[in-house]
Parts: C-alpha cells; sequence; structure tokens
C-alpha cells in the first residue's frame, strides 16, 4: 500500500462520482434529433437561438424512457441540472428542473464536470475579470467577494489573469452575436454549479478526500475467474419465516410506537420481561441463536437445563463470550477461572467435551489469549443446539411460557386519543440507570450466597402444581 | 432477478464449520452474487451472497499460465455461465417468483424530525433500547438524542471536524466517535447534565489516517475502526491496546459490518479499491474478498442471516448511487445522493417504494433494532425517522 502524501488543495481526484459517466449517455440520448427530447428556438429581442428545450418536455421524455413516474422524474431532471448538463436560460442561479414551459439548454461537453481537468480558481478569476472589464459593476455580491479574495490569494498571477480576460474578452467581440450569446450563457451556468452563490445547495460538494483516483481503469489480475451457483431458497425460507415479525410488513401488536406514540409495544418486549409476548416466544422456535440472543428467552432455557442438571453446559457458553469480548486486562484470569471452574478434572461444574477438543484446549491455555476456548465453546454450542434444544422446545417449561405468553389486542386509536399520545410523550428510563440497577441486582444476588439445588427443585415443584 | 457471475479468490475458506451446520440442508458449492433487476433507472445496491462448504471446486491457477489462455478460459467460462444462467431464470427463479407473494402497498413517512446540528449529519447509530440514536456531523458536534421525544440528552464537542463515524454502545452507557482526528474516542455517557463528558473520554484507536467507520462488538469492551490508511483494526477499549489489525485493501477502507452475533466472528469491509473483504476477526485474514464493483464502495452490510451481505457504490446508474443501505429482512433501504431513500424487495428485486423529504444527500441510514422504524441522516443538517 502506498501512502501519498501531496494534496493539492482538494483539487485532485474530483469530481469523484463515477455516476457522471452514465449520466452522460442519458443526456447524449436526449440529444438524439430523433428520439430526444424536442427543441425549440428561443427568441431574444433579435436574434433567436436554436435548441432550447421546455421543463416540461424534459419531464415527459425522462418518464417516458424510464417508465417513472412524473415526481421521481423531476428529481432525475433536478440532478442533471444540478451537475450542470442542462442548465436553465431563465432564473440561472436555481439549478433545478421546472416542469412547465422555463427554457433549458444542453451543456456544451467542454463544460461538463467530469472532464479530466479540475476546476480552478484561477479560471474563475478570469472569468469574473472578463466579466468586470464588460460592465463594471455586473458582478454580484458574493461574485464581488470572491473577486477581492482571488485578488489576494492569486495575486502573483494577477496580471496573467487581466490579460488573459482581455484576450477572451476580444475574441468573444469577434464572433457572431447568436454564439457570443450561447458561450455566454454556457459559461456562466458552468460556474453557477462549481462556484455556488452562498446558502444554495452543491451537487459538487462530495464529502471528504480520498486517496484513489476514480477515473483510473481497472485492472485484470491474472487469477481472474468467474463462477456462479443458485441459492435462492436459503433467502425464501429466511424472508418467509420472518415475514410476519417484520414490523414494516406487517402490523406489530399491539401498535408501532413511532405510529401512535403508545409505549406497550416496547414495554411489553424488555429485554427482561415477565411474561414475553407470543411473537417473541414464536422467534426461539426459528432457531438457537434467536433462542440465546433473547435475554428472556434465554433465562427460560436456563430454567430448563437446570431441571436437567445441565446448566454448565450454557454458563460454560457464556463464560466464553465474556472471555471472547471482554476487557483485555481480565482475559487471562477469566481463562484461568473458565479451566479451573469447568474444564479441570474434578472441576464443580464440569463439561462433557471429547478428549480431542480437551486437549487442544488445555494445550491453548498455557498461552492463553481470547479465542482460546473456541473449540470448545463450539463443541459444546452444537451439542446444546442438536440436543438440549429440541428437547427444551417439548418441554413443560416451553409449554408453560407458551400458554402464558401475551396476544396483545391491536390498538385502535381515535384522531384526537392520537393527538394526546403525541402531548404524553414521555422520556423513558435511560441505559444508565438500567445498568445500575441491574448491577445493584447482580451484587444482590451474589451477596445472598450460593444457589442450593434442593431448594430450587422444591421451588420448581411447587409452582407447577400451582 | 438477475444472476451475475462472481469472482472468487482461489483460497476457499474451510474452517467455518458452524456455517456448515447452521445450514446443513443444502451444502452445496454454493456462492452467488444477487443482483436487483435494474429495470428502473435507479439501481439498488448489489447483494453478495456467499455460503462456504467443504468440498469446494478448485481451479487451480497454474503459474505458467499465460494471461491470455487465461483469459479464453475465462470466457468460455462465461458463455457456460450464461446458458446455465439462461436455464435458471427460466426454471427455478420463475417459480420462486411465484411462489412469494408481492408486498402490499407500502406506507411510509416521517414521522419525527431531529433538528440540531449545525452542518451536515454523517453518520448515526441506534442504540439497543430502540429510542435512542447517537449522530455526528461536520461541525464536530456529536449528539445523543431520545429519538422518540426528540430531546437531546447529551452532546459533545469534537476536537475535530468531519466526524465520519459514530457507534453506540451495547449496553448504552458510552459512545464512540472519530473522523479527521485520526482517532477513535469513547465518551462515556452520564446523567449529571453539568458534567463535561470530554473530560473523561478515553482515546482508544490510533490511525495514521481519518477514521471512516466505527463498530462496538457484542461488548462494550471492544470497537472495530476503519479507516482512510487502508487497514481496519479491533481495539480493547480499556488499554487502548490493538488486538488484531486487518491488512489488505489497497486504498481508504470506506465501510465496515459486523455479521450478526450467532453466526460468528467475522465482518464485512468496503473500500476505494472497488473491493468488499470478509475478515476472520480471530487471525486477522481476509477469508474472502468480491471484486464486483466499478466505484468505490460507500456501504456494506451483513443480511440478518448472516450469509449475506449487500453492498452500495458510486457506479450504480445514471444520477443515483446509494450512499448507504440497510437491510431489514426482505427489504433493503438506499440512501441515495439525489436525496431520495429507495426501499427494494429483496426477494423480487423490485422497488418498493421510493422516499422524498431531505433537502440534500442522505448521507447514513439504519433500521431500530427492533425493526419499527428506521432512521436516515443527512447533509441537511437534520435526521427523519420513519416509519
Amino acid at each position: 500500500m502506498t501512502i501519498r502524501n501531496v494534496r493539492d488543495h482538494g483539487q485532485r481526484y474530483r469530481p469523484r462520482m463515477a455516476c457522471l459517466k452514465k449520466v452522460e449517455n442519458v443526456v447524449l440520448e436526449m440529444q438524439d434529433p430523433k428520439s430526444g427530447v424536442k427543441s425549440q428556438t428561443q427568441r431574444l429581442v433579435i436574434t433567436s437561438i436554436p435548441h432550447a428545450i421546455t421543463g416540461e418536455d424534459i419531464v415527459a421524455w425522462l418518464v417516458n424512457r424510464f417508465k417513472i413516474d412524473a415526481t421521481e422524474a423531476r428529481a432525475m431532471g433536478t440532478m442533471m441540472v444540478a451537475f450542470g448538463y442542462i442548465y436553465p436560460l431563465q432564473d440561472h442561479k436555481r439549478l433545478i428542473l421546472k416542469p412547465d414551459t422555463s427554457l433549458y439548454r444542453f451543456q456544451t461537453p467542454y463544460f461538463w464536470p467530469a472532464q479530466q481537468w479540475p476546476v480552478e480558481d484561477t479560471d474563475y478569476a478570469i472569468y469574473l475579470a472578463k466579466r468586470n472589464i464588460r460592465k463594471k459593476g455586473m458582478l454580484e455580491l458574493y461574485e464581488q467577494e470572491q473577486y477581492n479574495n482571488l485578488y489576494k490569494w492569486v495575486n502573483h498571477k494577477w496580471d496573467f489573469i487581466v490579460m488573459q480576460a482581455k484576450e477572451q474578452y476580444r475574441a468573444g467581440k469577434e464572433r457572431k452575436k447568436p454564439d457570443r450569446v450561447v458561450f455566454d450563457c454556457q459559461e456562466r451556468a458552468y460556474w453557477v454549479v462549481h462556484r455556488p452563490p452562498p446558502g444554495t445547495v452543491s451537487a459538487m460538494d462530495y464529502g471528504h478526500d480520498r486517496m484513489v483516483d476514480p477515473n483510473m481503469e481497472e485492472k485484470k489480475t491474472s487469477d481472474y475467474y468467474r463462477r456462479t451457483v443458485m441459492f435462492i431458497q436459503q433467502i425464501v425460507k429466511y424472508t418467509t419465516t420472518y415475514k410476519e415479525h417484520d414490523p414494516f410488513l406487517h402490523a406489530c401488536l399491539p401498535s408501532n410506537p413511532w405510529l401512535t406514540d403508545d409505549v406497550t409495544y416496547w414495554t411489553l418486549n424488555m429485554p427482561n420481561v415477565e411474561t414475553p409476548t407470543k411473537m417473541r416466544v414464536e422467534c426461539w422456535t426459528f432457531s438457537f441463536g434467536e433462542l440465546l440472543m433473547d435475554p428472556r428467552g434465554r433465562a427460560d432455557f436456563r430454567l430448563f437445563l437446570k431441571k436437567e442438571f445441565s446448566g454448565e453446559n450454557l454458563a460454560f457458553w457464556e463464560a466464553c463470550e465474556d472471555l471472547k469480548w471482554g476487557a483485555a486486562e481480565t482475559m487471562k484470569e477469566k481463562a484461568q477461572q473458565i479451566y479451573k471452574t469447568f474444564l479441570a478434572r474434578g472441576a464443580p461444574r464440569w463439561i462433557n467435551i471429547d478428549g480431542k477438543t480437551m486437549d487442544i484446549t488445555v494445550k491453548g491455555l498455557a498461552h492463553p489469549h481470547r479465542y482460546v476456548l473456541d473449540a470448545a465453546q463450539t463443541h459444546i454450542y452444537m451439542l446444546m443446539k442438536k440436543d438440549s434444544y429440541g428437547r427444551y422446545l417439548k418441554s413443560p417449561v416451553f409449554k408453560e411460557t407458551q400458554r402464558k405468553a401475551i396476544a396483545p389486542e391491536p390498538h385502535r386509536f381515535t384522531e384526537t386519543q392520537l393527538e394526546q399520545n403525541a402531548k404524553r410523550r414521555r422520556p423513558s428510563l435511560s441505559p444508565i440507570t438500567l445498568r445500575q440497577q441491574e448491577e445493584e441486582q447482580k451484587a444482590k444476588l451474589a451477596a445472598s450466597g450460593p444457589v442450593d439445588i434442593t431448594q430450587v427443585m422444591s421451588k420448581l415443584e411447587k409452582k407447577q402444581k400451582a | 432477478m438477475i444472476f451475475r457471475e462472481t469472482s472468487q479468490n482461489i483460497n476457499i475458506y474451510k474452517n467455518m464449520c458452524y456455517f456448515i451446520c447452521y445450514y446443513s440442508i443444502h451444502i452445496l458449492n454454493s456462492f452467488f452474487l444477487l443482483r436487483l433487476s435494474p429495470s428502473k433507472h435507479s439501481s439498488p445496491p448489489r447483494i453478495s451472497c456467499f455460503l462456504l462448504e467443504m468440498a469446494a471446486q478448485e481451479v487451480a491457477s497454474q503459474p505458467s499460465d499465460t494471461l491470455a489462455t487465461l483469459k479464453t478460459e475465462s470466457e468460455t467460462l462465461k458463455t457456460k455461465l450464461e446458458e446455465e444462467r439462461a436455464k435458471l431464470h427460466d426454471v427455478e427463479l420463475h417459480q420462486v417468483a411465484e411462489k412469494t407473494e408481492a408486498l402490499g402497498q407500502f406506507v411510509m413517512k416521517t414521522r419525527r424530525t431531529l433538528k440540531g446540528h449545525g452542518n451536515k449529519v454523517l453518520c448515526m447509530d441506534w442504540c439497543k433500547d430502540k429510542r435512542r440514536i447517537v449522530s455526528s456531523s461536520q461541525d464536530g458536534k456529536v449528539i445523543v438524542w431520545d429519538a422518540f421525544t426528540t430531546n437531546k440528552e447529551h452532546a459533545v464537542t469534537m476536537p475535530c471536524t468531519w466526524v465520519m463515524a459514530c457507534a453506540y454502545a451495547p449496553s448504552g452507557c458510552a459512545v464512540a466517535c472519530g473522523g479527521l482526528d485520526n482517532k477513535c474516542s469513547v465518551y462515556p455517557l452520564s446523567l449529571d447534565k453539568n458534567e463535561n463528558l470530554a473530560a473523561k473520554k478515553k482515546s482508544v484507536a490510533m490511525h495514521t489516517n481519518y477514521l471512516s467507520a466505527c463498530c462496538f462488538t457484542n461488548s462494550d469492551m471492544q470497537i472495530l475502526t476503519s479507516s482512510g490508511d487502508g487497514t481496519c483494526a479491533l481495539w480493547d477499549v480499556e488499554s487502548g491496546q490493538m488486538l488484531q489489525s486487518f491488512h489488505g485493501h489497497a486504498a481508504d477502507v470506506l465501510c465496515l459490518d459486523l455479521a450478526p452475533s450467532e453466526t460468528g466472528n467475522t465482518f464485512v469491509s468496503g473500500g476505494c479499491d472497488k473491493k468488499a473483504c470478509v475478515w476472520d476477526m480471530r487471525t486477522g485474514q481476509c477469508a474472502q474478498s468480491f471484486e464486483t464493483h466499478e466505484s468505490d464502495i460507500n456501504s456494506v452490510r451483513y443480511y440478518p442471516s448472516g450469509d449475506a451481505f449487500a453492498s452500495g457504490s458510486d457506479d450504480a446508474t445514471v444520477s443515483l448511487f446509494p450512499s448507504c443501505i440497510f437491510f431489514k429482512w426482505r427489504l433493503l433501504f438506499g440512501g441515495y445522493n439525489d436525496y431520495t431513500i429507495n426501499v427494494w424487495d429483496v426477494l423480487k428485486g423490485t422497488r418498493v417504494s421510493i422516499l422524498f423529504g431531505h433537502e440534500n444527500r442522505v448521507s447514513t441510514l439504519r433500521v431500530s433494532p427492533d425493526g419499527t422504524a428506521f432512521c436516515s441522516g443527512s447533509w441537511d443538517h437534520t435526521l427523519r425517522i420513519w416509519a
């Protein structure tokens, strides 16, 4: 990777818009004498200038060509005007497409934005000087300011600039009037695009500089080969499964908070709510990953595993996740702790993994890193997924949760109620407060001593009987 | 939908066995590029799908092959592919498209407009609580909003302009941001309104060029960044230590996205070298790279299932190209440079809706964590929530 150091004040590799080549193709199509936009002559006092097109013709042509509706054609036309491929003859400072009889003309390719030379301040200075010579005081206020600034910045070239301006002015006088008018319009339009009046949005605004030239040709390397495969069933399956869970496609119950200003949906779906909604429980049946990712689902699964006396699998998996994503400082201690609790011989929560994986893990633990327990974690994950998950879905714990799950009725708000809701918008508890509460709870649990398994069993039995 | 040829590196990644287990029904040589129909003038971003498998057909590249012979070989392969594609297009695609119903009328409106930034909004991110967002702008301000009530909760002034990257921590208690200062800083948020958040700032990442994107991993402790210096890196927040660096892009890296957590430890990045690379976070190696664009890749996003991603680039068509995209199940949202947002149906490959409203380029777009709304940030200084 080469490091490019020289930056010529943002003039390098501009404009960075690969789409411009495609706009040019469309513009060329539009100029086709047979299938392009109809043009007419513009009358100016005595002279008449050909090839002027109306805004409504442009919109109609775009609608026809691309089979889109009028609003979109108008937006597209506006972009073409904003980029400078078409310029307005009346109201030249506003670069929008008006879908009425206002006249436009195609810009000459010399003034198209995608040319190879950058838009230099020197050229702008020459242009302003030329206009000054022609009629003193014809410059707008912002142009005057720019002119004064350029006089300071480009002062070393000023003689050259004035000389050029005079030359161009003289050459312009020798042209025929219609040509001169057209050229002046074109040049003026070019500068409106590249040096926009203050307060207007410029399409040439492209953000920060990047280091690579967009106009460079693509190189084909020698190992460039292609292959196709089909696998659309995957996507179809995924979308059909989640179809009813997508709030954009299916109304979410009871109502989308952004639409009705009622936050019941969020309250019912809090991470650690007591009774989950039916939709949420349904999500857990889609895949094991979904169950684990949802804290309420994971808690339910944990309860089930406790009954089966295989809770250490989930605990190990969680500990491994904590190791992977935790702070680097505590990583070594955590790894050691996990080893002592789950993997060592005679460990209090010994997990059942095959000999080979155990070997790899123990060897890795000599030089622990964040992913040292990866093999073991994957093994346990697969074990839970293939074995415990299936049994969980058929278990009384899950069936109980399913039975108790809430299916809220959809809200039906009237106009006035919606207005009231909008007025009653309240801020929610900050995540910072929530985290503080969680930590307090954890501290309490830790302080209350280790869990007595017999007590847990008796509690569960009581719950079942109830 | 049109199937297009794809390019693939010779190194076929074989160790991701959990991919196979997860999709155990179909173990095929499955890697394809899905391009949504360009029947409308505005083209959607391209979607690259990949499923990795064990017994891949490896085409060995012999060093003695000349460029010419390889070219002819690729030409013959191309014609073969065209034939195959034509067949598939007729048979399977038809069946599949028929089976899927079309989406109904799609009505989305701006529900909230967040005003407060003094300059172009460059980036935003949602908090896991589904209603808070953080946004950063060109004037160096990073604001945390409660989008539901449109209140501003916190504001930080960065010492640099062009804050191109910002991210919300999974816990909701910190934000990370960076830009032209070449650094990524993590600011822990506080409930005390009078506290100066800049005082507790932690400088985490150090790059040699601008920071283009940042993202927290599954916890507040690690952050993934991409930069204009062509590299991505994984950092430990507490110590500021670099845990892993990812080299392979030949130019500025513009965007990155982490794979959804269950599918493991990978992320995808897109850059100015027209490549999108999938990286393994454990080894720092590029698992796969995709060179199917003709211009800078502005935005990459994983599909929720984790085995596909979409990339948006400057080369789409005519005057539209997406500068930011987001996937959610069946819909793909793209924010475009002509100030609109287009919503595409992933399955049918058609456009569902076009949303007007912003007065300047749409620079960033994300769907909320529960999918109830999406937020777009634009160069017109505002953010809009759509639902």
